[in-house]
């Protein structure tokens, strides 16, 4: 093989290149088959499916409740929400009345995983770009919102903590007046995430005006939450479709402008902030004392028909459809996974770009696996 | 002082010349292996954690125990990687960072180093050799990472060591010599540092050393979020470890450097030589670890046209600068 070609030019190659299934920033067990001309991406190709395990079809077999640990292992940064995600279809499919202490508790436990989940994202998505300490900050951070779960239901993962009409167990003794404490102390480690990372040159330079796609492009991909929030369209469910009883918080929905990678890190910071204050109102209009599971029968049957609601997860819109034929079990459930459709994009956002991006754009993207493959 | 060069070739000199350069290899294992503990418990607590403290106490031995797994660790070439090459490109890239060390003066009496006249030069041409190690390594390799990470190593390691050098010529002229005894002389005598005068160049240096060290935020060639581990991906045990050997002798060749033309060198008041050397080395070194626990890492294309655009006009308006009022003033 010669190293010059007919025209006197040095030969070149395109060469393929796995990222993943086992690379340090595929987060999980994600693979990228990018074809490369040099450092210049031509094509890109996301392989996914390492961590399929049929939630879905398995959710057949299941009573209702039977479901609820299921859902902690899809998005699992942020199980809370999904848990909610489902219980919520179930009782609009129900009808169900929820006691007010559980349906507060269940804001509050969301929101804290909201921020736990974009805690992490901050800190993978700044060890991506190679600085190493915010990493470890907000680890130190998730800790304590992990530890106040722990204390709620027992787990620091995978919570199985919400039930089809209210909660599983009432919060224990001091355990708001823990999380009051907290509050003021997050909004502090937020300001100091804000110093240390939002004004940094080179990050400025490695996430403003990459990654970019505008409203149509992500309404067209079915993308939501913070990827098409990003674009300057104003689109969160918290909002536009309250549920649980987010009407009675007063918060705002951060939303971007030029839809790149910087927007996307951004509104993370600011929906913690968000975040922070319905906990805050939670923690004030709370009631004392209350049951916190509704009156529910002992064998969920859902009503034959078709069910749909979705909430806005930390990801993006997270919904669960299901089609009941009036039995105790689903007949058949799907879900609505915002990780797997905020995905779509991602080939052609990395055409044309070189490697280095190719982490800033996959790590905006905020995918989960667990999510992803389902 | 002791010159190499006026003395003949006999069994006296070449065993002086066998003990200091083991003295020297002794000196800087010492130095590397507390360096890694300082690297790791310095940005330990900037991360609020405690760092090492298991080993030894308050984990002093830390670094000896990685040293021992590693040793211990089975010897792996790859099937497809060209044997010869794979196996020598970790030497290749040592020997260099080793050789520098003999024309930092260490102290005004340069007892284990030699005092060469050409010595700034010296180091900048010599450390250019370890590219050749990197680059071969990587190649050898037979692997997409590590060719990536090689061709990085070589691009960013070429395109910063003109800055770097060029920087070095503002000294030399203010010095009126590339001796760097006679650099440090210069400052002592003349009682100002030349990190005042020279302050553009300083600016210079401190930037192009840092990206020649490949340390945050220029540590490109081993992005492990893009390349894994760059051009020393397939390399493990002993041979891996030559090359983080390399890393951190040329972190401290390059504190010594910076030490000796900015800081004064050995000169200082009160104080023994060696310990103004090894506190001002200790300065330059803490300073990279630090950036390491701060910096994000820049990419590749603004990692190119920053050296080009910015480092390389700066260090020549600095040697202008110097020339003009060397010359007229």
């Amino acid at each position: 093989m010669s190293l010059i070609d007919e025209k006197d030019q040095v030969r070149t190659e395109e060469m393929l290149l796995n990222v993943g299934p086992q690379h340090p920033s595929t987060h999980g067990v994600f693979r990228l088959v990018v074809k490369i001309s040099g450092e210049t991406i031509i094509d890109a190709e996301p392989v996914i499916g390492y961590l399929h395990r049929g939630t879905e079809k398995l959710a057949e077999d299941l009573q209702y409740t039977q479901i609820i640990p299921y859902t902690d292992r899809l998005d699992y940064l942020a199980a809370m929400l999904n848990n909610y995600a489902l219980c919520h279809t179930v009782e609009e499919a129900l009808g169900l009345e929820i006691p007010e202490r559980a349906e507060y508790l269940r804001v509050i436990a969301m929101e804290l995983n909201r921020i736990a989940s974009h805690l992490l994202f901050i800190g993978t998505y700044l060890l991506d770009l190679g600085a190493m300490s915010p990493f470890l900050y907000v680890f130190a951070e998730r800790e304590r919102i992990i530890q106040l779960f722990n204390e709620l239901c027992g787990a620091r993962l995978t919570y199985n903590y919400m039930r089809i009409g209210g909660v599983k167990w009432d919060a224990p003794p001091g355990w708001l007046d823990k999380v009051r404490a907290f509050v003021p102390h997050m909004r502090e480690q937020l300001k100091m995430y804000d110093d240390l990372i939002t004004g940094n040159e080179i990050f400025l330079n490695r996430v403003r005006g990459i990654g970019v796609y505008d409203t149509e492009t992500a309404l067209a991909y079915g993308m939501s939450g913070i990827n098409l929030r990003s674009t300057g369209f104003d689109w969160d469910l918290r909002r536009k479709k309250p549920y649980s009883i987010y009407d009675r918080f007063d918060f705002e929905i951060p939303v971007g402008k030029n839809g790149d990678c910087f927007d996307r890190y951004y509104l993370h910071l600011l929906e913690m902030r968000e975040s922070l204050k319905i906990v805050e109102q939670a923690l004030d209009q709370i009631p004392e004392s209350g049951p916190v599971l509704g009156k529910v029968p002992k064998l969920i049957r859902v009503p034959a028909g078709e069910y749909y609601s979705g909430i806005e997860g930390a990801r993006g819109e997270l919904g669960f459809y299901i089609v009941s034929d009036g039995k105790d079990k689903p007949y058949r459930m799907k879900i609505r996974k915002p990780s797997f459709l905020n995905l779509q994009l991602l080939p052609k956002l990395l055409r044309g770009q070189n490697m280095a991006n190719l982490i800033a754009i996959l790590g905006a993207v905020d995918i989960v696996l667990g999510e992803v493959d389902a | 002082m002791w010159h190499w060069e006026a003395n003949p070739l006999n069994g006296p000199a070449v065993l002086g010349m066998v003990i200091g350069g083991v003295v020297i290899l002794i000196l800087t294992l010492l130095v590397v292996m507390y360096s890694i503990y300082w690297q790791r418990k310095l940005i330990g607590w900037i991360q609020w954690r405690i760092g090492p403290n298991r080993v030894g106490p308050f984990g002093l031995l830390q670094t000896a125990a990685d040293v021992i797994k590693l040793l211990i660790k089975e010897d792996v070439v790859p099937e497809k990687a060209d044997r010869a090459m794979f196996l020598l490109a970790p030497i290749i890239a040592f020997v260099p960072a080793f050789t520098v060390l003999a024309a930092i003066p260490f102290s005004a009496h340069h007892v284990f180093t030699a005092n060469i006249s050409i010595g700034a030069l010296f180091y900048v041409a010599l450390s250019a050799i370890t590219i050749h190690g990197v680059m071969l390594g990587a190649w050898a390799s037979n692997n997409k990472y590590s060719l990536i990470g090689g061709m990085r190593s070589a691009a960013q390691l070429i395109s910063y060591e003109i800055p770097l050098g060029l920087s070095i010529v503002g000294v030399v002229l203010m010095a009126g010599s590339i001796n760097l005894n006679d650099i440090v002389e210069a400052q002592a005598k003349s009682g100002l540092w030349y990190v005042i005068p020279q302050i553009l160049g300083f600016i210079v240096f401190m930037i192009a050393s840092t990206a020649e060290l490949s340390r945050t935020p220029f540590d490109l060639p081993e992005a492990e979020s893009e390349l894994v581990a760059g051009y020393h991906t397939e390399y493990s045990g002993f041979r891996f470890a030559f090359f983080m050997l390399t890393e951190y002798v040329y972190l401290f060749a390059m504190a010594g450097l910076f030490a000796t033309l900015y800081l004064g060198g050995w000169s200082g008041p009160l104080l023994p030589g060696w310990l103004w050397f090894a506190i001002k080395a200790f300065l330059y070194i803490s300073f990279q670890f630090w950036l390491q626990a701060t910096m994000p890492r820049m990419r590749v294309d603004q990692l190119m046209s920053f050296s080009w655009k910015v480092l390389l006009p700066l260090a020549l308006v600095n040697i202008v600068i110097t020339a003009v009022v060397k010359a007229f003033v």
